[in-house]
């Protein structure tokens, strides 16, 4: 059988009018001009390929770019900050010679098509990001969202993509230690599959993604090359849903958490000899973003043999090979000298390895087949100067309608009875139940430093084992209040995040976004990312705390309805000593339990008002971030002085809901008596706010920590029995509780 | 001295770290071995630790029993090297006939990430020596195939000569015939366990400090010995 003929850059120049498959690549007519310009001739179909993933709205931000740059112009100065935005992730200094890497990021699509494997793979692509940084990745978080729990297609998409992460999280031995799960019919065909990891490094381990070194060897190590996932980044991450979705089933690629684990053992013992110069992860437009990366990354040039790419399918042509998606494979630059120990390593590791061609000083990046030229192009031209769209911007029509119709109408609880119910119907509600029936598939143990986990506020690990040295983290996002306001929407998933991470002890120190929003081609919804990426920068600034990374997932819709809005903020903090940290559940009896910060009359987009009234309308919460720094300042240090006995942060639901899930997670009661109006008490989403339980004979040194933070604490009562009692309302026993909250994921999902 | 532990390290290997630093929280000295080792170094004692080797793609460890370290393994068992397989490591016990029966799928199909109660029935083991008899701790149970079968004769058989070494004590997990959570050999020296002892050695990381007691009681049948 001959070889099929391949496009060269010989036969691009001869033949300038040949049609070429552009729009089908996801390329607008300008673009594909842009694309003429830019080389002088038509390009080869290899170049097509090259041009057509890098320019997608996936890897090149080309709608966003205008917008995130605001996240570095507000960004506040921080000196923990060792490498920013624009790398593969962030990386935060975090003290006693460690660093901490960590980024968020959206697998939406794949996951809707093939939930198993589009969640598997979401996890193993960001684990990819972290080792590309230096770092041994330590922890995965997921932030998922659904359609409504009942709908038959979340019971087809949430088993899945929670089987998918377990498979490979688990496999790879990476412990889950929290995230997110909720649901709201706009996430209907349209499923929200966040994943966050974590990596630790000391100072010097810290690596960039740059090819440098005329004569250094470009290594591609890791899975073969095969047809999965072929244009995955522009056709699956970048275009709405229509009609015809089962065509674009091939496109999800197929994880093996198996050599993704070797891969990470392999590379830190890479690292650890000192044999790479340069190191890139294969994501999305797999060989085509690693050559084009690294190439632009180090100001050289690249020569690469495409044909020396080891292939699980030895029918794949250069552009096929540039575009496919297959997973676990990594690309190194290595000096000459070292190629002999990089494989010998590799080979320990059963990783297979394949020097695929070499720095060059020409600036270009040259890739040929069997000897023909099939790429030439400038690799800056592909990687950092994709097209950029100002798109229109436009506060849709029906804000203002929506905004005007606030939650005062609802008819409230007020008698006992009637807040009893309230509390037990919200508690049972899918997006507050008990999580377990997802969370177990997880393992939360694997590396033994897992401190908290799941249901906790954050997940806290131990990074070192002398000193106690850890990170919190958390992640927060909140669809309902975007819709009604992005800017406060945003700012309030910030600010959650924050408050996440100070309720377990840690001082919040850096920021990663994923931002899920509709098409950017209407202007409703890009006004909804410009103030959703606004809100977020000021936020980030207001706190102190810088974003060093993250992601933006466009087209989330099916047909014509987008999805809420939907910024997840991921939120790091550091603790000094994870021995101080503080769990949520009330352990101790005779403890005092309180309410830090100011509750108002807030519920629109709250909790109640979906649940109760299935209404989404008026204004979010009022957002104050001077009293988030001083209700986080208050809540470390009280930690570090080891006057709490638990924490807990207040959002959905709000004191309610806290309540009753301290004493689920401690298996203890408490008897509270709430000034005011108790409904607006017990379920206003005010935020700013967390229930403490002070150890007792600490009252009267938290009480004074309080007040030089300007936090008012208003005491609520104290641990006591084996009830939730709210003083002349009503009480619940913790059995009742835990009743209602453990038995609605198991009854829908099996 | 102090005693010597090797822990296996096998391609998708997982708890390895954790099974080291329970040893050497135990007062052991860890000592890494490669599944490519074909020698045992005279260790005191050998670890199997939880993971997914070789991906566990196949049936979970029919290929690791194969591994060249495992050749050395098998023999010195038989011998009465103390061999204490954890999750995948008991998995991998069974697979090389060590240990009678096997592990299969959870009921319920699904991964479970649990504590559970355990109670440890024969306490004449080199790794249960320091428990007392009935004892119940807390372990970390985290596996997808944990659900240990074995044929009528052969459960008669183990029930009879007392080779079950742990049972779940608060309700069955998994789908484990007779809430059986670990199985011995016949001379005790080999001893097979679904639920992690090395995740339970510190309150702050897990459920207490119930699972200590394997990695202790080894060091002091060491001594004793």
């Amino acid at each position: 059988m001959s070889r099929p003929r391949v496009d060269t850059v010989r036969a691009a120049v001869a033949s300038p009018g040949q049609p070429q498959p552009s729009a089908e690549l996801g390329l607008t007519s300008g673009e594909y001009e842009r694309i003429r310009d830019l080389l002088g001739r038509r390009p080869t179909d290899a170049e097509l390929a090259i041009y057509s993933v890098m320019w997608s709205e996936h890897c090149s931000y080309k709608s966003s770019k205008v917008h995130l740059r605001r996240f570095a112009e507000t960004a506040p100065p921080s000196p923990a900050l060792l490498a920013g935005m624009g790398q593969n992730a962030g990386v935060v200094d975090i003290g006693q010679g460690y660093a901490v890497t960590f980024k968020i990021e959206s697998h939406n699509h794949p996951s809707y098509v093939e939930p198993f494997q589009g969640a598997a793979t979401g996890v193993g692509g960001i684990v990819r990001d972290i080792l590309a940084m230096g770092a041994r990745p330590v922890a995965v978080l997921d932030s998922l969202r659904f359609g409504p729990a009942d709908a038959p297609d979340t019971g087809r998409v949430l088993p899945g993509v929670v089987a998918g992460i377990s498979f490979y999280g688990n496999c790879l031995g990476l412990p889950n230690i929290g995230g997110e799960l909720g649901f709201d019919p706009c996430y209907r065909g349209n499923p929200l599959v966040n994943a966050l990891c974590v990596g630790v490094m000391r100072h010097q381990d810290l690596k960039l993604a740059a090819a440098r070194g005329t004569g250094n060897k470009v290594i591609l190590f890791g899975s073969r090359t095969g047809p999965d996932g072929i244009g995955g980044a522009s056709v699956l991450a970048s275009a709405t849903f229509g009609g015809s979705d089962g065509a674009k089933r091939p496109s999800v690629q197929v994880g093996d958490p198996f050599m993704e684990k070797l891969l990470v053992e392999c590379c830190l013992e890479l690292y650890a000899a000192g044999l790479v110069t340069g190191i890139q992860d294969l994501g999305a437009a797999g060989v085509s973003c690693a050559t084009t990366e690294l190439a632009a990354g180090g100001g050289s040039g690249m020569r690469v043999e495409l044909d020396a790419v080891p292939l699980r399918d030895p029918g794949l042509g250069p552009a096929e090979i540039l575009m496919s998606e297959s997973q676990e494979r990594m690309m190194a630059v290595v000096e000459p000298g070292h190629v002999g120990q990089f494989m010998q390593i590799c080979a320990r590791w059963g990783v297979l390895a394949t020097v695929i061609g070499e720095v060059t000083g020409t600036g270009r990046l040259q890739m040929t087949w069997h000897g023909e030229p099939v790429v030439d192009i400038d690799p800056g031209t592909a990687a950092d100067q994709g097209p950029v769209y100002h798109r229109p911007v436009a506060r849709p029509a029906a804000q203002d309608g929506l905004v005007a119709d606030g939650p005062a109408r609802l008819a409230r609880p007020s008698a006992g009875p009637q807040l009893r119910a309230t509390l037990l119907s919200l508690l049972a509600s899918p997006g507050l139940a008990d999580k377990s029936w997802v969370t177990e598939q997880y393992d939360r143990h694997v590396r033994g430093n897992t401190v908290l986990a799941m249901p906790e506020d954050a997940g806290v690990l131990r990074i070192d084992e002398q000193t106690g040295l850890g990170v919190a983290l958390a992640t927060d996002g909140n669809g309902r209040f975007c819709l009604l306001d992005p800017y406060a929407g945003a700012q309030l998933a910030l600010a959650e995040a924050y408050r996440n991470v100070a309720t377990t002890g840690a001082v919040p120190l850096a920021v990663t976004n994923c931002l899920n929003f509709g098409s950017p081609e209407d202007p409703g919804v890009m006004w909804q990312f410009s103030e959703a990426v606004r809100g977020l920068a000021d936020g980030c600034a207001a706190l102190g705390v810088p974003v060093t990374g993250g992601n933006v997932s466009f087209y989330n819709q099916t047909d014509s309805a987008a999805i809420h809005p939907t910024p997840v903020v991921g939120v790091l903090g550091v603790h000094p000593d994870v021995t101080r940290r503080v769990p949520i559940g009330l352990r101790t009896e005779g403890a005092t339990v309180a309410l830090l910060g100011r509750t108002g009359d807030e519920f629109g987009g709250s909790a109640w008002a979906q649940v109760a009234h299935g209404h989404c309308g008026g204004q979010p919460p009022a957002v104050d971030l001077a009293a988030e720094r001083a209700l986080a300042a208050l809540l470390t240090e009280a930690a570090g002085a080891g006057l709490l006995d638990a924490a807990h942060d207040l959002s959905e639901g709000g004191l309610a809901i806290a309540l009753a899930e301290c004493c689920l997670a401690g298996g203890r009661g408490c008897q509270v008596t709430v000034p005011g109006d108790v409904f607006t008490q017990l379920f206003s989403e005010s935020a700013a706010r967390a229930v403490v339980a002070v150890r007792p004979g600490g009252e009267a040194a938290f009480a004074a920590l309080a007040a030089g933070h300007g936090v008012p604490v208003t005491g609520l009562g104290v641990v006591r029995g084996d009830s939730l009692v709210v003083t002349g309302s009503f009480d619940i026993s913790v059995d009742e509780l835990a009743a209602a909250h453990r038995g609605t994921l198991r009854a829908l999902f099996g | 001295m102090t005693a010597r532990v090797g822990v296996i390290t096998f391609p998708g290997s997982l708890d390895d770290v954790d099974a080291a630093r329970a040893v050497a929280r135990a007062g052991g000295e860890p000592v890494p071995l490669w599944h490519g080792d074909r020698d045992l170094r005279g260790l005191a004692a050998v670890v199997l630790p939880g993971g997914f080797s070789y991906g566990d793609y196949l049936r979970c460890g029919a290929i690791a029993r194969f591994s060249p370290v495992m050749t050395e393994l098998i023999p010195a068992a038989r011998d009465g090297l103390p061999v204490l397989g954890i999750c995948n490591g008991f998995q991998i016990l069974c697979e090389a006939h060590l240990l009678p029966g096997a592990l299969t799928r959870n009921a319920g199909l699904r991964f479970i990430d649990r504590a559970v109660r355990v109670r440890i029935e024969d306490t004449r083991t080199v790794w249960t020596g320091g428990y007392s008899p009935d004892e119940e701790i807390t372990l970390v149970l985290k596996s997808g195939e944990g659900a240990y079968v074995a044929d009528a004769p052969a459960l008669a058989r183990l029930a009879a000569a007392g080779q079950v070494v742990a049972r779940y004590a608060g309700g069955n997990p998994n789908g484990s015939v007779g809430d059986i959570a670990g199985v011995r050999n016949e001379a005790g020296n080999v001893v097979g366990l679904m639920p992690h002892p090395e995740h339970a050695i510190d309150a702050l990381t897990g459920p207490g400090t119930g699972g200590l007691g394997f990695f202790s009681s080894v060091l002091r049948a060491m001594v004793d010995g």
